[in-house]
């Protein structure tokens, strides 16, 4: 792996966004649309419950989409296996899409908090800059899950579909919806497999406490961890011979 | 696709020219030497060392048959990011604009040119740093006969300086512009030899006839 070919090829991806304005101004735009759409729906008390959550959850999701495309695309234009024809490692390929949407994973999370408690009224007990923390480390985890299952999908459709796939479940057992303590048994121990029932854990820390624990940071690191391992996995599963 | 008992010899500086019809196993043969394809059996050594081993990432052009360059940039910033994957230097750029007749699109997003240009931009970045080898799959198809033209004198002017190329195409009469030839029919290298030789040994008056000679007598 080699940093002179990661940093480039992250600034070759920004650069592409650039020039595609519009895919910039949705993945900006549209989290902030949802938690206005949130707060809109919510009285303020219940907006303070499912809102931080939500907060983390939103740039995932987007950001596990494009970047399941955009890694597809470089499959199907050909322009991976020229790359994997050249000095690249796979590593720098999957380190270098992972820094270039880290970049925009963290602008997105900052401005969807930072317009969630100081336009939308969002209020939390702990600190707000460690939901948004959270939110960062979520928009990563997406963009590392988005790199992992575009290997396993040969067009854009099979890639859009695995947004259902792999982060619906999450949604529904993640403790969003009912706490992961009431959940059947089975789907209990299942939610532990789950990246986003950490996010949600760590949430709660700083809804509820004015002071950060170390629950918090356990869980955050766990989210981490699971990033960190699926743009391993990533770089393990990209293969330089195709049939 | 399979491809059977491929074997061939090219000293430096010399363009060998692999034909044979669309499905003949063209692109499969190119793949392996570039060590992209999954081999089941049987070996390859690209100057002297296995196909696709990474001492040969620089050292091999690979130009794959689709033009494979990002649409959504400049074509310099195209070529900017693939010489600094290569580690080639910044120059090198404004070298291969020049070897493609670009420079005066350089600023041009790839997704607006034409069909040509673009293939043209996917040349440029194989010839970036210099590669000993060249592997250009269908380089010249789909382009006006002016093109083609200078493309093949730019194959030249790249032999005459030591590069050696390996250049498929499906039309028979490109095969004139090559040192060597290599024929291939369902997989199955049919011939391999200077097109006077094969002229001379099928008694065809062009080289399309002569394919179809040796494809009717048999003589693979």
């Amino acid at each position: 792996m080699s940093w002179t070919r990661t940093y480039a090829t992250a600034r070759r991806i920004l650069e592409q966004l650039r020039h595609d304005p519009r895919t910039l101004a949705l993945l900006l735009v549209v989290p902030i649309v949802l938690m206005g759409l949130i707060a809109w729906i919510f009285p303020a008390h219940d907006f303070d419950q499912y809102g931080p959550p939500l907060l983390g959850i939103f740039p995932m999701l987007v950001m596990f989409l494009v970047t399941s495309v955009a890694t597809l695309r470089e499959r199907t234009s050909g322009t991976l296996e020229r790359l994997l024809a050249m000095p690249l490692a796979k590593a720098d390929f999957i380190f270098g899409y992972a820094l270039a949407f880290g970049v925009l994973a963290t602008l997105q999370a900052v401005l969807v908090s930072g317009i969630s408690f100081g336009l939308f009224g969002l209020e939390v007990q702990g600190s707000a800059a460690l939901v948004g923390l959270i939110a960062v480390t979520d928009a990563l985890l997406g963009t590392a899950l988005g790199l992992f299952v575009s290997a396993f999908a040969a067009t854009e459709f099979q890639a859009v579909q695995f947004m259902p796939a792999i982060l619906i479940p999450q949604l529904l057992l993640c403790g969003l919806l009912l706490p992961v303590d009431q959940l059947p048994t089975v789907l209990h121990w299942l939610s532990y497999a789950m990246p986003m029932r950490y996010t949600v854990e760590a949430t709660s820390v700083v809804m509820t406490a004015a002071t950060v624990t170390s629950t918090y940071w356990v869980n955050l690191a766990i989210v981490a961890v699971f990033a960190i391992g699926f743009l391993g996995l990533g770089a393990a599963t990209l293969r330089r011979r195709t049939p | 696709m399979a491809v059977d008992g491929v074997s061939f010899d090219l000293s430096a500086g010399g363009v060998v020219g692999l034909l044979g019809p669309s499905g003949s196993g063209k692109t499969t043969l190119i793949r392996c030497l570039v060590g992209v394809q999954i081999v089941e059996s049987g070996s390859i050594e690209v100057l002297s060392e296995p196909a696709g081993a990474p001492g040969l990432r620089r050292r091999v052009g690979y130009l794959t048959q689709a033009p494979s360059v990002y649409g959504d940039l400049t074509v310099r910033g195209n070529l900017r990011y693939f010489a600094r994957v290569l580690g080639a230097p910044p120059d090198d750029v404004d070298r291969v604009l020049a070897e493609v007749d670009l420079q005066r699109d350089a600023e041009s997003l790839v997704g607006r040119l034409s069909g040509g240009q673009r293939s043209r931009v996917s040349l440029a970045t194989a010839l970036l740093g210099k590669p000993e080898l060249l592997i250009l799959d269908e380089p010249t198809v789909g382009l006006d006969p002016i093109l083609r033209r200078d493309l093949w004198a730019l194959f030249r002017r790249l032999a005459a300086a030591g590069t050696s190329l390996i250049v498929s195409s499906h039309v028979m009469e490109e095969a004139a512009h090559c040192d060597l030839l290599l024929l291939m029919r369902d997989g199955r290298l049919i011939a391999r030899e200077t097109p006077a030789s094969l002229l001379a040994r099928t008694g065809a008056g062009d080289l399309e006839a002569a394919f179809v000679a040796l494809i009717d007598r048999g003589m693979g």
